[in-house]
């Protein structure tokens, strides 16, 4: 417990059609993640990682069960009221960026403050403070097919921290990068959680990013079947 | 809405040739439409002011037993009018007739005409200039047809008021030129006065033309046909045109629409990702339908502007120079001049813009409707839904 629970998933199941009859994807999850936690869903491909993340960014709801984020339950959210949360509230950092290729680096960026009907003047610092925390300033007026893998996932990163989120979901961030630049990203990462108290929460299963969580949730076959705490455990 | 229109200017200049293909396709039907309705337009009012000008005036007495659709009441369909009722009024008497240019017969409506008239444009003045015994005049296309030229005499043959054939040489005063072929072809016309001598039909007119002043009243015999009425068929062959014209462009603008609905089917189905980024990102589903849309209307936007970069100096060139008609055109039997101005009234242009707009609009609505009931999870994973 660090500063009280943000994310509180009770006896969640998810299930979904496969052909004329069900796939169950989560059994009964149970799990609480507190404020400016760094943590990890952790698990072999099928496990339920990004389901389970899915539900938490209000993405997709449970079939059974409550998922409460910031205090709402996910499964009474109205498509307006959930597209409120995750634009006001959590940020997503995907495998493959999801960067806009027709927008510049600053313009991906400043997206989701244009839905905030953000002024212009606080929308260009907040922006330029953003890729200042993940050192692509100088690369603002590049499109998305002028950038490497690390600074297109660098820049995602910005995208979801800008509008400084209680949450930020990470699903696989470091599939499509090397070793050196999963670690850029991943200091990159902590020190926004250390500096902003940014609740972090990743799925992953690269070895990597496991060594500079604080806490390790591993997934079988749609269960819990670990939560790991691991205390001050990180990597520089 | 003003986010949406931000963001859909930057996907489309960003989508590039794609984009302009669409755009393209869609100004050239706007050009088309424009010009298409603008020459109708045009035509339309050039018709309608010839047709006043040399045979409709302000309306029409005719006698209530001549039919000008059927030759066979020319023979008893005339009266008199008393002079107090025919002041404001040109009579003209008609009366079937023979010439004989050339040896061969040709049938025409001859027609007598006060010479002093100042209501319609006929060159009457050349009638009462004339020194010959019958001074006639006609139009280009009946002096063509009859190979008569100015000065020429010719046969005419005629029956009087009995029935009894006469005959007499007529000279040829004056050819016209006229867009009206109603004035024009068949038809020979001399000086009234000449014509009741020539008849026996002293002061009789088959119908009167009314000047300005006229004021329509009821007069036993007779019946009045206002301006509006007379030009009515004209304004029916006009809207037929306009009707059958209409299908050629509708068929344009149909490909142009179904360009951008290819597009926005296109555009849904390959930017599934970037659907579920938007939804990620805090759009709602409407308003990712909203984006779509408006990128769709935007090319009738960007249609538009290109279409003006093109089309205004195009159609003030055109409005200023006219088109010229065909001669073969003009022997359709309706005021065709030769060259046609055509008219391009805002009403035209506005009227245009907005059903491109709306149908552009619609058009991108229909397949990004489909984003409304997109799973956002399958939408971020690309898989088709």
């Amino acid at each position: 417990m660090k500063n009280g629970s943000i994310i509180s998933i009770k006896n969640v199941t998810k299930r979904f059609p496969v052909g004329e009859g069900e796939f169950t994807a989560l059994k009964n999850i149970n799990l609480e993640f507190q404020r400016g936690e760094f943590a990890g869903l952790v698990g072999p491909s099928g496990s339920g990682k990004t389901t389970l993340l899915n539900i938490i960014g209000s993405l997709d709801s449970p079939t059974e069960g409550d998922a409460l984020v910031l205090g709402k339950n996910i499964s009474k959210l109205s498509h307006k009221e959930s597209a409120l949360l995750r634009n006001k509230h959590i940020g997503f950092i995907f495998q493959v960026y999801n960067l806009l290729p027709v927008y510049t680096v600053y313009e991906n960026v400043e997206f989701a403050l244009l839905l905030q009907n953000i002024p212009k003047a606080q929308r260009q610092k907040m922006v330029m403070e953003a890729l200042e925390w993940v050192g692509l300033a100088s690369m603002a007026d590049k499109k998305p097919d002028k950038l490497s893998g690390g600074e297109g996932q660098r820049v995602a990163i910005a995208r979801a921290m800008v509008k400084k989120p209680e949450i930020v979901i990470a699903d696989e961030p470091s599939a499509n990068l090397d070793a050196a630049n999963t670690h850029a990203i991943l200091k990159t990462m902590r020190e926004l959680n250390e500096n902003l108290g940014t609740t972090f929460l990743f799925s992953t299963h690269d070895e990597k990013v496991m060594g500079y969580l604080d806490r390790i949730v591993h997934l079988r076959d749609g269960a819990v079947e670990e939560d790991e705490i691991i205390k001050s455990k990180t990597q520089s | 809405m003003k986010l949406a229109f931000q963001l859909a200017y930057k996907n489309l200049v960003g989508a590039g040739l794609r984009t302009w293909l669409n755009v393209g396709v869609l100004a050239f039907s706007f050009i088309i439409i424009i010009f298409y309705n603008g020459l109708i337009d045009g035509w339309n009012e050039q018709a309608k002011y010839d047709s006043i000008a040399w045979e409709y005036g302000n309306g029409q007495l005719l006698h209530t037993e001549y039919d000008p659709f059927d030759p066979f009441t020319i023979l008893d369909g005339h009266g008199v009018l008393e002079n107090e009722q025919s002041k404001n009024l040109t009579p003209i008497l008609l009366r079937q007739a023979s010439i004989y240019p050339e040896g061969r017969m040709l049938s025409v409506a001859l027609k007598g005409i006060d010479a002093n008239q100042t209501t319609l444009e006929l060159p009457t003045a050349s009638l009462k200039n004339s020194t010959a015994k019958i001074p006639a005049m006609m139009g280009r296309n009946m002096a063509d047809a009859a190979n008569l030229k100015k000065g020429d005499e010719i046969l005419l043959r005629w029956r009087d008021q009995g029935g009894t054939f006469d005959a007499a040489k007529i000279t040829v005063a004056e050819i016209f030129e006229t867009n009206v072929p109603t004035v024009d072809g068949g038809q020979i016309w001399i000086p009234i006065s000449k014509m009741w001598e020539m008849t026996g039909l002293e002061n009789h007119a088959t119908y009167y033309v009314a000047n300005e002043n006229f004021q329509p009243k009821n007069i036993s015999d007779w019946k009045y046909k206002s301006q509006e009425v007379l030009l009515s068929d004209l304004n029916e062959i006009i809207a037929m045109k306009k009707i059958s014209g209409s299908i050629m462009y509708l068929l344009l603008l149909a490909i142009a629409l179904l360009a951008i609905f290819d597009t926005q089917v296109l555009s849904v189905f390959r930017r599934q990702k970037e659907i579920g980024t938007y939804i990620s990102l805090g759009m709602t589903r409407s308003q990712v339908v909203g984006l779509f849309t408006v990128e769709g209307s935007m090319y009738s936007i960007f249609a538009m502007i290109l279409g003006s970069i093109v089309g205004i100096p195009l159609f003030a060139y055109l409005a200023k120079i006219g088109i010229g008609m065909p001669q073969a055109s003009r022997d359709m039997g309706i005021p065709l001049a030769e060259r046609i101005f055509p008219v391009f009234g805002i009403q035209l242009i506005v009227g245009t813009i907005l059903l491109v707009v709306i149908a552009a609009t619609i058009v991108s609505f229909l397949p990004a409707r489909k984003i409304s009931k997109m799973n956002p999870v399958l939408a971020l994973k690309g898989k088709l839904q």
